[in-house]
């Protein structure tokens, strides 16, 4: 869901520059955008739209269970004649129940909280990367990714057996007396947001590694050589110019966690209230579609704003040029 | 300006035993793991002078500025400033500016934030701050572009930007890493000198880096010629040119042809030099050249004479063939092959638009020069 989100608009901006830029006339040229335009019509529009169209239905236990379902037996008039019985109800009842709006609002807490803190754990580690002997370059990039070689689930249970009472942390924390009773991590918060920064620190890394990389060291020497200590030249030179890669990174982190339902859901255990698992829950347990399609709309214009303002920025970069 | 030109004339501390020396290095050395970059060397640079580092790339010039900035430390031997020893203060408590090669003007600063950076970071009051950066701007004439961002504008702009950021907190030295590299030939030619006047008019010491002769040559008071890490002669522009002290340097600057042979004969004032070949010189300024000793005598090609007929009374006269000519308008420069195969640059100056003594190619030629127009190089 998220990651369709993320992908969609960025190729649409793409195709878009590639019109504005090159106004291409010959058939060739209108290929190259009708290909991306018809993928994100066919994966991304109608199947929003047909979820769109259920979260305007009601709940039914028929099959599918809701109603009306689109019936083309009755002509344009019974198409027609079923449309006028779709309704807005499923979003006025999100707006009732407290349970939706907790839940998004906590998903966006969760999210920037463990976005923050993937910022905080991934600057120093690209910041390190980024100064490393160019030989060694390669290698330590090589390593932020090769955890995608295992399976995302995989590392997720992973954590359980870390985080559990008598698992890997507590066992060791215990034995070297740190603590003398088990610590109760998981099925917390605190185990989601180790498991979003874990799951998602390569995504902050990798922008945040490409955007300090390219800085001429030669800036830093230079504010060094007007009279900034290392700790002044970093926040007044180093940090603004890495900000295109700091936003990048943090959307790209904050905009796949708020629909974070994986890792809630292992993690997080049952008292944790964040839209994916509600999602899940309406969908599964309640058979609810069009309440759970109406979850799914929102969250979409939840994630809109961040890409809108990423999408804002980064024209505004290239814009200047950089 | 006048004013300023009466300054520079008189300005000679070197030749002052009382004057203070400013800028010490003492024994400095200073290695890259096995790579020797500056080899044990010592020079003294005097207050308001404006001092070149000239060499080829990889001989040290760079690492030596370096040093002087703060970003790197010597591995042993000391470096002192107006008196106090530099090792252990960090660039950001030095009273050294440097203007970068690349300029490294912060690009997400206007114009106007670049040159206050340094002033700001010293914390000086807002209204100082805003009175000297429109003295800066006015010095380097980019009033207009106060405003604008390092990528709009051009490099010789961002070049005095650059120039402004780095003299903006009036530090004690102005360390100049190639500051006309980027610059295309004229506009260099025209900032060369502006950089003279800027450094007259702000009574700084310029320390500057440069792999181009011509610039040391047009801007600095003394020179400092490098190699390999070591210094091969301090001297003014026109004795570097005139008594090069070596081999290396006498090569290095400018165009040269050099004689290789041995003193046969030593008087006081001259000595007389055989060649391989048996052909003999006698010329002056021979220092401590000894009979017996190795030698080369240098001589600039603008001063030595082509004539078809052998000059009388010319003591030294080689007869050769004319080789090459080339013909550059201002000047001519003849290429001729001696008898014992040895080529010899001269150059004269096209002072009459048809020369009285027309020479071609392949004509029998005589190139003849003063006894004094060379040097006796020993290294």
């Amino acid at each position: 869901m998220a990651g369709a989100t993320l992908s969609a608009p960025t190729t649409a901006n793409g195709a878009a520059a590639a019109q504005a830029t090159q106004q291409p006339t010959s058939f060739t040229g209108k290929l190259v955008i009708i290909i991306p335009y018809t993928f994100l019509l066919v994966f991304f529009l109608v199947p929003f739209f047909i979820v769109f169209k259920i979260s305007l239905s009601q709940v039914a236990i028929a099959m599918p269970p809701y109603t009306p379902a689109l019936d083309f037996s009755g002509g344009i008039s019974g198409v027609f004649s079923q449309l006028k019985e779709l309704s807005f109800d499923n979003y006025v009842f999100l707006t009732e129940d407290p349970l939706y709006f907790n839940a998004y609002v906590t998903s966006v807490i969760v999210a920037g909280i463990s976005t923050l803190l993937t910022l905080l754990v991934g600057y120093p580690i690209a910041y390190g990367m980024s100064r490393a002997p160019a030989t060694l370059r390669p290698t330590l990039l090589m390593l932020v990714i090769l955890p995608f070689w295992t399976s995302f689930l995989i590392r997720v249970y992973a954590w359980i057996g870390i985080l559990k009472p008598e698992g890997l942390l507590n066992q060791l924390l215990l034995s070297t007396g740190i603590i003398s009773e088990p610590l109760i991590i998981l099925n917390t918060y605190t185990a989601i947001f180790i498991g979003i920064v874990y799951s998602y620190l390569p995504f902050m890394v990798l922008p945040l590694y490409s955007a300090l990389e390219k800085m001429d060291y030669s800036l830093i020497e230079a504010a060094q050589d007007l009279g900034c200590p290392p700790i002044t030249a970093f926040w007044k030179i180093t940090f603004p110019l890495s900000l295109p890669g700091v936003l990048a990174g943090c959307l790209l982190v904050f905009i796949p966690a708020v629909g974070e339902f994986v890792i809630p859901d292992l993690l997080g255990g049952s008292q944790t209230l964040m839209i994916g698992r509600t999602l899940w829950n309406e969908f599964n347990a309640n058979r609810d579609w069009p309440v759970s399609s109406a979850v799914a709309v929102l969250l979409l214009l939840v994630l809109i704003i961040p890409i809108v303002i990423f999408q804002h920025a980064q024209a505004r970069a290239q814009e200047q040029g950089r | 300006m006048k004013s300023l030109g009466s300054i520079r004339r008189d300005f000679a501390p070197w030749n002052d035993p009382n004057a203070k020396p400013y800028i010490r290095f003492e024994d400095v050395t200073k290695r890259f793991g096995d790579f020797t970059a500056v080899n044990n060397l010592s020079l003294t640079i005097y207050e308001r002078e404006f001092f070149a580092l000239l060499g080829a790339s990889g001989c040290g010039k760079s690492t030596l500025l370096r040093m002087l900035a703060g970003f790197e430390q010597p591995t042993s031997g000391r470096i002192l400033l107006d008196g106090e020893n530099l090792a252990g203060i960090p660039p950001y408590r030095r009273p050294v500016n440097m203007m970068f090669q690349s300029y490294a003007l912060f690009p997400h600063m206007t114009v106007e934030k670049n040159i206050a950076f340094g002033l700001k970071q010293e914390g000086m009051p807002k209204a100082d701050i805003e009175k000297r950066v429109t003295e800066m701007l006015k010095l380097v004439k980019l009033e207009p572009f106060a405003k604008r961002k390092p990528h709009q504008l051009s490099g010789g702009q961002r070049q005095r930007v650059a120039l402004a950021r780095s003299v903006a907190k009036r530090p004690k030295v102005l360390l100049l890493d190639e500051p006309l590299g980027a610059l295309d030939k004229k506009l260099r030619e025209e900032t060369q000198f502006e950089l003279m006047d800027l450094q007259q008019e702000l009574g700084l010491t310029f320390v500057v880096v440069t792999h181009d002769q011509e610039e040391a040559m047009t801007m600095a008071d003394r020179i400092a010629i490098m190699d390999k890490g070591e210094v091969m002669q301090v001297a003014t522009p026109a004795e570097v040119y005139e008594a090069p002290s070596s081999r290396f340097v006498a090569n290095f600057v400018g165009n040269v042809n050099m004689f290789e042979g041995k003193v046969a004969e030593r008087t006081d004032k001259t000595a007389t030099i055989t060649g391989s070949t048996g052909a003999q010189i006698v010329v002056e300024n021979a220092g401590e050249a000894k009979a017996g000793a190795d030698v080369a005598f240098a001589i600039r090609p603008e001063k030595i004479k082509v004539s078809s007929a052998k000059p009388e009374g010319s003591v030294n006269a080689l007869e050769g063939e004319v080789y090459d000519i080339a013909y550059l308008g201002d000047m001519t420069v003849y290429h001729v092959r001696l008898t014992d195969g040895q080529i010899v640059r001269a150059q004269s100056m096209n002072a009459a638009r048809v020369s009285d003594d027309p020479l071609t190619w392949n004509d029998r030629a005589w190139v003849s020069f003063r006894p004094d127009a060379g040097v006796v190089l020993m290294q």
